[in-house]
């Protein structure tokens, strides 16, 4: 599985990363050679075998449905890049003209 | 000098009322300002905060109270767990000016015990790394050989610990990030069971793989701060409530009849002949002890590297979604005409080569028409390596294999092929995996720079690895070597 310039461009944009001219070269450069490594667990054969998504079985962990504090809001907001009030404030999300 | 003394040893010293804690908080902190300028391993310092906490412990020791076992004891925090009011940057500009307003569960932990907070220490960007290279704030240095890496991703812990900048530390493990520069530095590092350690505030690579563990100057140091933090955690649902047995108790008991397990599969061509000799050193010394040494084979070995490459990249690319300058860390500060231009210029500038490589990688393998030949095949692969455990250890209690494949390498040396860097985690990657426990020791030196011998075990049997480990410790030498810096 070879790795394409204009695939490497539309993973990037899948994960929200602007490359550069020269990240695109290398990436497609680097990623294809890290695939190709990862490419020999193909040689075993893993039918009917379950995947591990846990290595501690571990499942339905719940607490008790009862009120607890949350983090008050100022905290919550300690870090804000840019707040409003009680606000994190951002550019527009909506395209076009629907706002 | 204070600063070169181990947990235990200042323990007694406090209680013989012999020091007070905030001489040997002053004696770190010296010895901080004295060498830290060429090694590098503190993104951030806590002086005020720590000698507050020092001076408590000698108020409470001067009135006969009752005192946690490591209290009065300095300790250094990776920088990728969170402290109420110091800066966590986990070594990256994303986070440069973040400072978290709670506080990491085993942090919580520390402050039960009434350990100074000395600051956090250097690491590979979000943990991804190692060599700490990949650090936004320089390289950390070797104390050995200043033109050598650290290891990583727990690079800083490591020097700090090695160089007395740190009686001892915490580090994280999610592919070998505590073991390999624990065995590049000379001391002991142990990655516990997955669900042994709480994972609350730990700022996440890759959960399934992520765990937090002790960084020491010695294995007893290793059980004290074991003890210190392991335990069930309401607050991580990953957490596993499974009794704590008395570390310090159970190191100690005999070692006669031991089964150690070795591996030909973790002793191939990749391994250097100095490493192969500490190895071979190790098997004499266990055997001297009345240990049995056990054959045993793990054919699934050779795939681990391969499976990692793609469960953690993946894992991490979803974790790392939430760097988006909304709420906190980094924000571009460009014009953008909306927020998707706004989460892409800043996830751009926010982060390091590394970080996006593995988020490339992993948003790939989860991309729809690619999960089940990447992802769902690596996770296969997996429960094929647990299962190989699983059979080896009805044969024998640990297995015994390197740590690393050779000792540090140059800063630099390894940088240019990805793939090259990979291969540093060739020994430690299959704990991960499996969720096994692992630990390092010092093991021997080659050209003057330190081995690591890695005893793995089955899950939340770590008393047992630091039984093996503590006995090899008593009839070696290599724990007493300090670099000359």
């Amino acid at each position: 599985m070879s790795l394409t310039r204009a695939e490497v461009e539309h993973v990037a944009r899948l994960a929200r990363l602007q490359l550069t001219e020269e990240e695109c070269e290398a990436f497609t450069l680097q990623l294809n050679d890290i695939l190709k490594f990862v490419e020999q667990l193909n040689a075993l054969n893993t039918e009917g075998i379950e995947p591990t998504a846990h290595a501690i079985p571990v499942a339905n962990v719940f607490r008790p449905d009862q009120v607890c504090p949350s983090m008050d809001p100022e905290s919550a907001l300690a870090n804000a890049p840019d707040r409003v009030n009680y606000y994190f404030r951002v550019p527009k999300v909506l395209e076009g003209d629907e706002s | 000098m204070l600063y070169a003394k181990t947990a235990h040893e200042l323990h007694d010293r406090i209680r013989k009322k012999e020091v007070t804690a905030v001489e040997v908080v002053e004696s770190v902190y010296q010895r901080i300002h004295a060498v830290d300028p060429k090694v590098n391993a503190y993104v951030t310092l806590a002086e005020e905060a720590a000698l507050e906490t020092a001076r408590q412990v000698d108020a409470k020791l001067a009135k006969g109270e009752e005192l946690p076992a490591l209290a009065g004891i300095p300790v250094a925090v990776k920088d990728v767990l969170s402290t109420t009011g110091i800066r966590t940057t986990c070594s990256s500009k994303m986070l440069e000016n973040y400072v978290p307003v709670y506080d990491a569960s085993v942090v919580i932990k520390l402050k039960d015990q009434e350990m100074p907070v000395l600051g956090k220490t250097n690491m590979d960007e979000f943990a991804m790394g190692s060599s700490t290279e990949n650090s936004a704030f320089g390289v950390t240095r070797n104390p050995w050989n200043v033109e050598m890496v650290p290891g990583g991703s727990s690079g800083g812990s490591a020097a700090a610990v090695s160089a007395g900048e740190a009686i001892l530390a915490l580090g994280t493990d999610t592919g070998g990030s505590i073991r390999q520069p624990a065995a590049y530095c000379g001391i002991v590092g142990l990655k516990p069971t997955y669900g042994r350690v709480s994972r609350y505030g730990l700022i996440a690579y890759a959960s399934s793989l992520d765990q937090v563990g002790p960084m020491t100057k010695d294995v007893a140091d290793c059980a004290l701060l074991m003890q210190a933090i392991a335990g069930y955690d309401p607050k991580d649902t990953t957490s596993v409530d499974y009794p704590v047995p008395d570390y310090l108790h159970e190191m100690k008991m005999p070692i006669k009849g031991m089964r150690i397990g070795l591996a030909e599969e973790y002793l191939g061509e990749g391994i250097s002949a100095p490493v192969r000799a500490a190895v071979d050193n190790a098997v004499r010394v266990y055997q001297d002890l009345g240990a049995t040494i056990v054959p045993v084979s793990l054919p699934h070995t050779q795939y681990a590297l391969a499976a990692y490459y793609i469960i953690a990249p993946a894992e991490a690319s979803s974790n790392l979604a939430r760097y988006d300058g909304v709420r906190y860390g980094f924000r571009t500060p460009e014009a953008v005409a909306d927020s998707v231009e706004m989460f892409m210029k800043t996830r751009a500038a926010g982060f390091g080569a590394e970080v996006k490589r593995r988020i490339m990688v992993g948003t790939y393998a989860l991309s729809s028409g690619y999960y089940d030949a990447y992802y769902k095949k690596a996770q296969q692969v997996r429960t094929l390596i647990r299962e190989d455990f699983n059979q080896a250890f009805t044969q024998c209690d640990v297995i015994l294999t390197p740590t690393t494949p050779s000792v540090a390498f140059p800063l630099g040396a390894k940088t240019e092929d990805p793939l090259e860097m990979y291969l540093q985690d060739i020994c430690t990657i299959t704990c991960n995996l499996a969720g096994i426990p692992g630990i390092s020791v010092p093991a021997g030196f080659d050209r003057g720079l330190p081995i690591g011998i890695q005893l793995m075990g089955p899950a939340f049997k770590e008393e047992v690895l630091l039984r093996a480990a503590w006995h090899f410790e008593q009839a070696t030498d290599f724990h007493k070597q300090r670099p000359n810096l």
